[in-house]
């Protein structure tokens, strides 16, 4: 079968600076792959060049189409992705931030649905998304990009800047859309240890190149993984 | 008692027209962090289409006055998204001040454009409205007035329901909060920047079809209007829709109010007070009266 994503030898660049040399990598249907790497890899670029929000070059693939190349398109294609920083509508309330998941959808949002997932976004729903903490930020950018309702989600760092416990509650939560949606994901992470639980495979950029790739557990016993990655 | 009422009503009207002006302002402001220079000409611009509109004869007949306001309108919004198309969003990776120069040189170029095709002298507009009044305890409240006042925020009302109530209004607002995660939404934020520039250009040419029967119409009508419009939506707030309106709104109270009961404050004194305000409020509270009273957090 056809991997649902596929990057052929794609390489992006911000104006002078190269920042990814030919990386090829694929996500399958269903599927939650990490991408690890040192602060500068290559890991965020990777997925500003899937959504175009970068120049690139080479091939992206995804459901059998190459992808054009906006950020709107890819979103209408059915990528969703929570970009660094969570790309939350400070201004905005929470449910608003919601409905803006469903933009491009038609009728009315499944907040039903998003609500089973995150129940506590209910009594919330009229609250600035800007007063939010970090961590219920970043689960608010998740429920908006599920209620995008995609085949494809791609997050960037969902830890940064979230405490150790906030950070395993974001992906216990990934991991469930992953099981009960069959939602394939590509998460972009530092945290090697809780990418490695989370993900089946996983690829590690190393100045804007696929260093190594393969199963979270082979990677897990590499020993050059591990004592650059996680750290014992 | 009488006299405070009388320049309440003609303040509020006045205010009225600026505030729907610092509501153009606002609405590009807040998308793009551009200052449109060129507002106050595009109302003028559109004014005399809609006086071109209703004093010649197209097909064999005139436009009455209400079909002439409203087919203005719709030429307004389509001139304000073609003017965003072809000027502004070439200019989409440019710096602010490179498209705020741009605006600049729209202002001079729709001048001279207006008074190359219509001629520079002033000529009469009509105003939908009688010139009576009514006579309420003894205050005399002009019939204009209250049609001029109802008009302008009947549409700066209209304007508000579209973006706190549509799916496209709420895209507008998130596309100007965070434009970069609007577009990973699917959202096309170019197209909604143009669209912006069309209730832009709506808005001034209600405010310019609103002041004309006073001003008279010339290619110079809109600059001092412009001005209390400015001087509106800075002390309301740039960022703050409502602020522009409440701002512009209190400009017009305020002057009126002056020219009534400061003697020293003459017709010419106008302009420089309202400069003076717009000066205080820069110094004292720049976010102006409604700033943005965003909480950001994490």
């Amino acid at each position: 079968m056809a991997p649902l994503l596929e990057l052929d030898d794609v390489s992006a660049r911000y104006g002078p600076i190269a920042a990814l040399h030919g990386v090829s990598l694929t996500v399958d249907d269903g599927e939650i792959v990490a991408i690890l790497g040192a602060n500068g890899a290559g890991k965020t670029t990777t997925l500003r060049a899937v959504s175009g929000m970068v120049r690139r070059a080479g091939s992206i693939v995804f459901g059998g189409r190459r992808l054009r190349g906006s950020p709107e398109s890819t979103a209408r294609a059915g990528i969703a992705h929570v970009p660094e920083g969570r790309g939350i509508f400070a201004e905005l309330t929470v449910w608003e931030n919601l409905r803006m998941g469903a933009y491009v959808r038609r009728g009315k949002p499944d907040m039903q649905t998003v609500l089973a997932y995150f129940p506590w976004l209910d009594t919330r729903r009229n609250q600035q998304a800007g007063t939010l903490s970090g961590g219920e930020q970043q689960m608010l950018a998740l429920a908006r990009a599920f209620l995008q309702r995609p085949r494809l989600l791609m997050l960037d760092e969902p830890s940064l800047g979230l405490a150790p416990l906030v950070t395993r509650e974001v992906f216990r939560v990934v991991a469930d859309l992953n099981e009960k949606e069959g939602l394939a994901v590509l998460v972009v992470e530092q945290n090697a240890t809780i990418a490695l639980t989370a993900a089946q495979r996983a690829y590690v950029l190393e100045t804007g190149k696929v260093a190594t790739s393969g199963s979270a557990d082979e990677l897990k016993s590499n020993d050059a993984v591990r004592s650059a990655y996680l750290g014992y | 008692m009488q006299q405070f009422f009388q320049a309440l009503t003609t303040g509020l009207a006045d205010g009225s027209i600026y505030a729907s002006l610092a509501l153009a302002l606002v609405l590009i402001y807040k998308a793009t962090e551009v200052i449109n220079f060129a507002q106050g000409e595009m109302a003028m611009f559109t004014t005399y289409i809609a006086y071109a509109l209703y004093t010649h004869s197209h097909f064999g007949h005139t436009l009455s006055y209400w079909p002439m306001f409203f087919v203005t309108l719709l030429i307004a919004f389509g001139l304000g998204i073609g003017l965003q198309r072809v000027v502004i969003r070439p200019l989409e990776h440019a710096s602010v001040l490179t498209v705020v120069m741009a605006t600049i040189a729209l202002l001079v170029i729709l001048n001279g454009l207006a008074a190359w095709i219509w001629s520079p002298e002033l000529k009469f507009f009509p105003s939908p409205f009688p010139t009576t009044a009514w006579v309420i305890g003894g205050v005399h409240i002009s019939k204009q007035d209250v049609g001029t006042f109802a008009v302008t925020l009947g549409c700066v009302f209209v304007l508000w329901v579209f973006f706190r109530f549509t799916k496209l209004g709420l895209a507008m607002r998130a596309g100007a909060v965070n434009p970069g995660a609007a577009r990973l939404l699917g959202v096309r934020t170019s197209w909604l920047l143009a669209l912006g520039w069309g209730f832009a250009a709506v808005l001034g040419a209600v405010s310019g079809m609103m002041s004309a029967p006073t001003v008279f119409l010339s290619p110079n009508m809109m600059q001092a209007v412009l001005i209390f419009a400015f001087a509106g939506a800075i002390l309301g707030g740039l960022e703050s829709p409502i602020g522009a309106v409440a701002g512009g709104l209190g400009i017009g109270i305020l002057l009126s109010l002056l020219g009534t009961y400061v003697h020293a404050v003459t017709p010419e004194l106008r302009l420089p007070v309202a400069l003076l305000i717009l000066l205080v409020v820069l110094l004292i509270k720049p976010a102006g009266l409604f700033g943005s009273g965003v909480v950001r957090r994490g």
